[in-house]
């Protein structure tokens, strides 16, 4: 199934969202990838709070090329999800609803997936020149110093991806490869 | 003696790094054409689609293909009839590096030191081989290396008596447990024998062959075909979504080795199979 979908997204929308499900995404996101996830885990083991909001957000793992002169945002696309792998449960607690990264993830995300109701997405990786094109603004808003790996919030103009663990715990991987597995 | 500045291969590297991020040669966009029409899995099907068309965008565009503009590898086939003047040459080969990834608007993705991790900036240290070979000519390559398939190497030493079929084993286990991680469809770079340096680096320089081009040593370009054929059969497919087209080659490349020892490395190459020379 293939659909438009306006962020941000709620519980209540991913709960019958099905692996393989195309969803072309428009809408507020952010970025966070390994420093900033262990930042944040540094900032709530010291007790304090996280410093964003992240109630129904979608976190994108993603560290983009620098713009070009008068470009909006330049090649950006997922990034191995697995490396965030142990911050999962993390997130959701915060409030996220959904992961957009590549790759395959651990067997106990899945499980959190199902526990949280929440969803992860994939994108095509490798293939990041055209999301240049469906970002239609861009702005740092946490750890500018950590360059590519700083928090950015970031317009999607519909961004393509692909449901990769759904609630119930399926995973796209796992049930695509053993279609095509040849003895 | 054919005297050459070092200061020469500062704008060849810049210019190499910029060329190779955003323009996947023929070579590999016909592999991936060839690839849409193999691919059996609709979702695997669709994803060699966008992957060609961002190939072709990336050009059209002059955008990097990938955003993981990866760690540049450098290779300077030297040639023994060449002196060289001017600043030290690896020197040269940062800079160049330096204002490749700066000036062409890439991900600089290489931190000082591995455990204090602090990025430099500009992506350099390069990763440097200088291979001496016949003539009076220098072939430089530039070959930015992307985390996703780098971090799913693998090396292993086996048992001489392992054989081919242990040789197999190691890369099909290795197949499967990285699934979609280096970003399939890939190219499989093997290298066996030698010692443990020399393995690795062989595994990382077949990933230059065009893909299609076999080993000349007949025994070994069977052995490839019989890998890639095996590697097809892992289900993994492209992006690791299911389906028949998981590597596009399966190239290795073999060395002399001890009596004792039948060392193996894998290296893979993503879908943003990146390199561009020139002679100099």
């Amino acid at each position: 199934m293939e659909r438009d979908v306006q962020l941000p997204l709620t519980k209540e929308f991913v709960k019958p969202l099905k692996v393989g499900d195309v969803l072309y995404l428009s809408g507020y996101v952010y970025t966070c990838r390994d420093a900033a996830h262990k930042r944040i885990q540094d900032l709530l083991e010291a007790g304090e709070e996280s410093p964003l909001d992240w109630t129904n957000q979608l976190v994108y793992y993603a560290g983009p090329c620098p713009p070009q002169p008068g470009q909006v945002f330049n090649s950006n696309g997922p990034t191995t999800a697995a490396r965030m792998d142990p911050f999962v449960e993390m997130m959701f607690k915060l409030g996220v609803v959904a992961f957009l990264g590549k790759g395959d993830r651990a067997p106990y995300v899945a499980d959190l997936c199902k526990k949280y109701g929440g969803v992860s997405l994939l994108g095509v990786g490798g293939a990041s020149a055209i999301n240049a094109a469906r970002i239609k603004s861009a702005e740092v808003v946490l750890y500018p110093e950590l360059g590519t790996e700083s928090i950015k919030k970031l317009y999607f103009d519909r961004f393509r991806v692909i449901v990769g663990i759904d609630t119930e715990g399926n995973v796209l991987q796992k049930q695509e490869v053993a279609k095509y597995k040849r003895d | 003696m054919r005297v050459l500045q070092t200061e020469a291969l500062i704008p060849v590297i810049e210019k190499l790094c910029i060329k190779a991020c955003c323009e996947l040669n023929d070579n590999v966009m016909d592999a991936f054409r060839k690839a849409v029409e193999n691919e059996e899995s609709p979702i695997g099907k669709k994803a060699l689609e966008i992957i060609v068309e961002n190939g072709e965008f990336a050009k059209k565009e002059q955008l990097p293909c990938c955003h993981d503009t990866g760690v540049a590898v450098v290779l300077l086939e030297c040639g023994q009839e060449v002196a060289w003047e001017g600043m030290p040459l690896e020197d040269a080969v940062n800079e160049g590096v330096r204002r490749g990834y700066t000036n062409g608007y890439l991900r600089k993705s290489v931190v000082a030191d591995p455990l204090n991790r602090e990025n430099t900036n500009d992506n350099t240290l390069a990763m440097l081989h200088v291979e001496i070979v016949p003539g009076d000519q220098v072939k430089v390559t530039v070959m930015p290396k992307g985390g996703g398939s780098e971090n799913m190497g693998a090396f292993k030493v086996l048992l001489p008596g392992d054989g081919k079929e242990g040789v197999k084993q190691f890369l099909l286990e290795t197949v499967a447990k990285v699934g979609g991680n280096p970003c399939p469809p890939y190219i499989i770079g093997i290298g066996i024998g030698g010692t443990m340096d020399t393995c690795a680096w062989m595994a990382k320089k077949a990933l230059l062959r065009p893909i299609g081009e076999h080993n000349p040593n007949p025994y070994y370009a069977e052995l490839e075909k019989e890998f890639l054929e095996a590697v097809n059969k892992s289900g993994v497919g492209p992006i690791g979504m299911g389906g028949t087209v998981t590597a596009l080659d399966v190239h290795i490349d073999y060395h002399g080795v001890h009596i004792t020892a039948l060392p193996v490395a894998i290296n893979f190459q993503c879908n943003a199979a990146r390199q561009a020379s020139e002679v100099i």
